[in-house]
C-alpha cells in the first residue's frame, strides 16, 4: 500500500535543540526507496539524534519528518510500532540484550512478532548468523563478544525480520578489514538484492563512498553538501574537500567552540 | 535561599507526580503482562526472591536469636519469661518481618534492579527494544516490578518463620523456657488480624520498593555515575518510604483494632 511517488522519508525543515544547544536548524534531507543513502559529518556534529529522530525515538521542536508521505508525529503507538516492524536499525554500539545468547538476540523479534516454530527460528538465525560470518558464535554471550563482534551480531538482528529500510549507525567503527569489505558487500548486496533501502550513517569517507549512491554532508545543524560520492570528491567547495579528506583546517572547526586557548592556559578567561 | 527552597520543592512535586504517572503506566499493563509473558513474571519472581533468600534467612535467624535474648531478659524481670515466644512473634509477625525484608530487600535486589535497568538504557537496550517493535514496559519494567510485588510477602513470611526458629532456638533451647508454654502462648494470643497487618503492610513495601528500583533504573542518567548514583538512591528513598509508611500503617491498624 505503500505511495512509491513519494520518496521513502522525507524531513522538512526540522529544527531540534538539546538543552541550550541547537542541534538541527532548517534541515531538509530526502531519502530515496532502493538507495543506499549516506549520511556523514564530522563526530558530534548529530548524526545518531538525526536517526532518533526519523525513527521517532525523537520529537523535532519544529518541522516534519515524512515517511511514505506521513508526518510520522501523528501516528499513534500501534501506528508507530507498525512502521518500526518495517525499521531494521543497527545501533552505534551494538546494544544487544545482555541477558540472551547471541542465537536469541537474533531471534528475539521473530519471538515477538512471529508464531513461527522453533526448526524454522533456527533456520532463519542461523542463516542471517551465518551471512554476518558469526554462525559458530550462537551459543555465546553478548559479554564475550568483541565490539566488532557485537556490532555484526547486532546486524544479524536488524535483518532478521527482514525490514524494508535498513538504517546503519557507524556500521564499520572497530571493524577489521576482512570484516569489513564483508559488511560492505552484504551491505550492499541486501539493498540490490532484496529491494531494501539503506541508510548509513558515518563519518569514515572512504567505506561510504564504495557503497553509497546518495550522500549527505551535515555540519553545524545543516546539510552542507549533497550528491553521489564521486560529485563530493570533486567538488571546489573548500568546506567538503576538507571533510572528504581529512584536514584538519579549514570551513569546518576540529575544535569543539571555546574560549581563546593561550587566554584560556594562562587563566585569564575566568574573569 | 527561598527561592531555592520553593525550586526544591517544586521539584519534589513535578518528580512525586511523574512517579505517580509512572505508576498508573505500569499499573495499566499488568493484565496484558499476565496474559502475554506469565513467564517472564516467573523468572523474575524466582530472580527477586533467590537474590534476597539467603540474607533474609540469615538476618530473620539472627533478629530471632535477639529477640529470644532480649525478651527473655526483660520478661523475666516481671516473671514472664513464658512469653518470650508471644513477644518475638509479634514482632516478627507486624513489624521486623516486613520492615527488614524490604530494607534487605531494597539493599539486594532493588539495587540490581535498578543498576540492571540503568544499564540497559545506557547501552541503548531500550531504545533497541522499542525499534523493534517491543514496548520496554511491558517487557522489562512490568515483569521485574510484578516480580517484586509477589517476592515480598513470600520473604517476609520466610523471615518471620525463620525469626521464630531463631527465637525458639534461643528462648527455648539455650535458656530453658517449656517449650509447650512458647508455642501455647503464642496461639492464644496471635490472631488472624495480626497475621493480616504483617501481609498487607509486606505488600505495600513490595510495591514501594520494587516501584522505587524500576522507577530510578528506568530515569537514571545513562552514564557509569548516573547509573551508580540511581542505585544508592533506591536504597536511600526505599528505605525511607517503608519507615514512614510503617508508621503509618501501624497507626492506621490500632485504630481499627481499637
Ligand atoms: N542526552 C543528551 N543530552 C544532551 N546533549 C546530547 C545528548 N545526546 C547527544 N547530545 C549532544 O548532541 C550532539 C549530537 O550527538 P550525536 O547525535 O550522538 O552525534 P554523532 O552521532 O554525530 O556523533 C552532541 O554534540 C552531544 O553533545
Ligand atoms: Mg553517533
Amino acid at each position: 500500500m505503500t505511495d512509491t511517488d513519494k520518496p521513502l522519508i522525507e524531513i522538512r525543515d526540522l529544527d531540534y535543540a538539546r538543552g541550550r544547544k541547537q542541534i538541527f536548524k532548517d534541515l531538509n534531507i530526502c531519502i530515496d526507496r532502493g538507495h543506499v543513502t549516506a549520511i556523514m559529518g564530522p563526530s558530534g556534529t548529530g548524526k545518531t539524534t538525526l536517526l532518533r529522530l526519523i525513527t521517532r525515538q525523537l520529537v523535532p521542536d519544529r518541522g516534519h519528518v515524512l515517511v511514505d508521505g506521513v508526518d510520522i508525529a501523528t501516528l499513534n503507538e500501534r501506528e508507530l510500532f507498525g512502521l518500526r516492524k518495517r525499521f531494521g536499525m543497527l545501533f552505534q554500539n551494538g546494544a544487544l540484550l545482555t541477558d540472551l545468547s547471541v542465537f536469541e538476540n537474533v531471534a528475539f523479534p521473530l519471538r515477538e512478532h512471529t508464531k513461527l516454530t522453533n526448526r524454522l527460528i533456527r533456520h532463519i538465525v542461523l542463516t542471517k548468523l551465518h551471512a554476518v560470518g558469526l554462525r559458530g558464535a550462537a551459543d555465546m554471550m553478548p559479554s564475550e563478544l568483541s565490539g566488532g563482534m557485537a556490532r555484526r551480531v547486532a546486524l544479524a538482528r536488524a535483518m532478521v525480520m527482514d525490514p524494508e529500510i535498513l538504517i546503519y549507525d557507524e556500521p564499520f567503527v572497530g571493524l577489521d578489514p576482512i570484516s569489513m569489505g564483508v559488511i560492505v558487500r552484504l551491505v550492499r548486496r541486501m539493498n540490490d538484492a532484496l529491494g531494501i533501502s539503506s541508510i548509513i550513517v558515518s563519518h569514515d569517507v572512504q567505506e561510504v563512498s564504495t557503497v553509497a549512491d546518495q550522500s549527505y554532508l551535515i555540519s553545524g545543524g545543516k546539510v552542507v553538501a549533497s550528491g553521489s560520492p564521486d560529485e563530493l570528491h570533486n567538488t571546489s567547495s573548500e568546506l567538503v574537500r576538507q571533510f572528504m579528506h581529512g584536514m584538519a583546517d579549514g570551513p569546518v572547526a576540529f575544535h569543539y567552540a571555546a574560549p581563546n586557548y593561550a587566554e584560556q592556559l594562562l587563566g585569564r578567561d575566568a574573569d | 535561599m527561598f527561592r531555592e527552597i520553593w525550586y526544591t520543592f517544586l521539584e519534589f512535586l513535578r518528580t512525586f507526580g511523574a512517579l505517580q504517572l509512572f505508576f498508573l503506566q505500569l499499573l495499566r499493563s499488568i493484565p496484558i503482562v499476565f496474559v502475554r509473558r506469565f513467564r517472564l513474571i516467573v523468572h523474575q519472581v524466582y530472580n527477586a526472591g533467590a537474590l534476597s533468600l539467603v540474607i533474609v534467612m540469615t538476618c530473620g535467624l539472627f533478629v530471632g536469636g535477639v529477640l529470644g535474648l532480649q525478651g527473655h531478659s526483660n520478661l523475666a524481670r516481671f516473671n514472664a519469661e513464658d512469653s518470650v515466644g508471644t513477644f518475638a512473634a509479634f514482632s516478627l509477625l507486624k513489624e521486623l518481618g516486613p520492615v527488614v525484608t524490604a530494607l534487605l530487600f531494597a539493599g539486594r535486589a532493588g539495587t540490581s534492579l535498578a543498576s540492571e535497568i540503568g544499564l540497559m538504557r545506557a547501552t541503548d537496550q531500550l531504545s533497541a527494544m522499542e525499534m523493534m517493535a517491543t514496548n520496554p514496559v511491558r517487557r522489562v519494567l512490568v515483569p521485574r516490578f510484578l516480580g517484586g510485588v509477589i517476592a515480598m510477602p513470600m520473604l517476609a513470611a520466610v523471615f518471620s518463620c525463620v525469626g521464630l526458629f531463631g527465637a525458639h532456638l534461643v528462648g527455648v533451647n539455650l535458656l530453658g523456657v517449656d517449650a509447650g508454654a512458647f508455642w501455647q502462648q503464642i496461639q492464644a494470643t496471635i490472631g488472624p488480624e495480626d497475621v493480616w497487618e504483617g501481609i498487607i503492610k509486606s505488600f505495600v513495601f513490595g510495591i514501594v520498593a520494587s516501584l522505587l528500583a524500576v522507577w530510578e533504573g528506568y530515569n537514571a542518567i545513562p552514564t557509569a555515575a548516573g547509573v551508580g548514583r540511581a542505585t544508592t538512591r533506591t536504597v536511600v528513598i526505599t528505605a525511607i518510604c517503608v519507615l514512614i509508611l510503617d508508621f503509618m500503617i501501624t497507626a492506621v491498624a490500632i485504630n481499627f483494632g481499637d
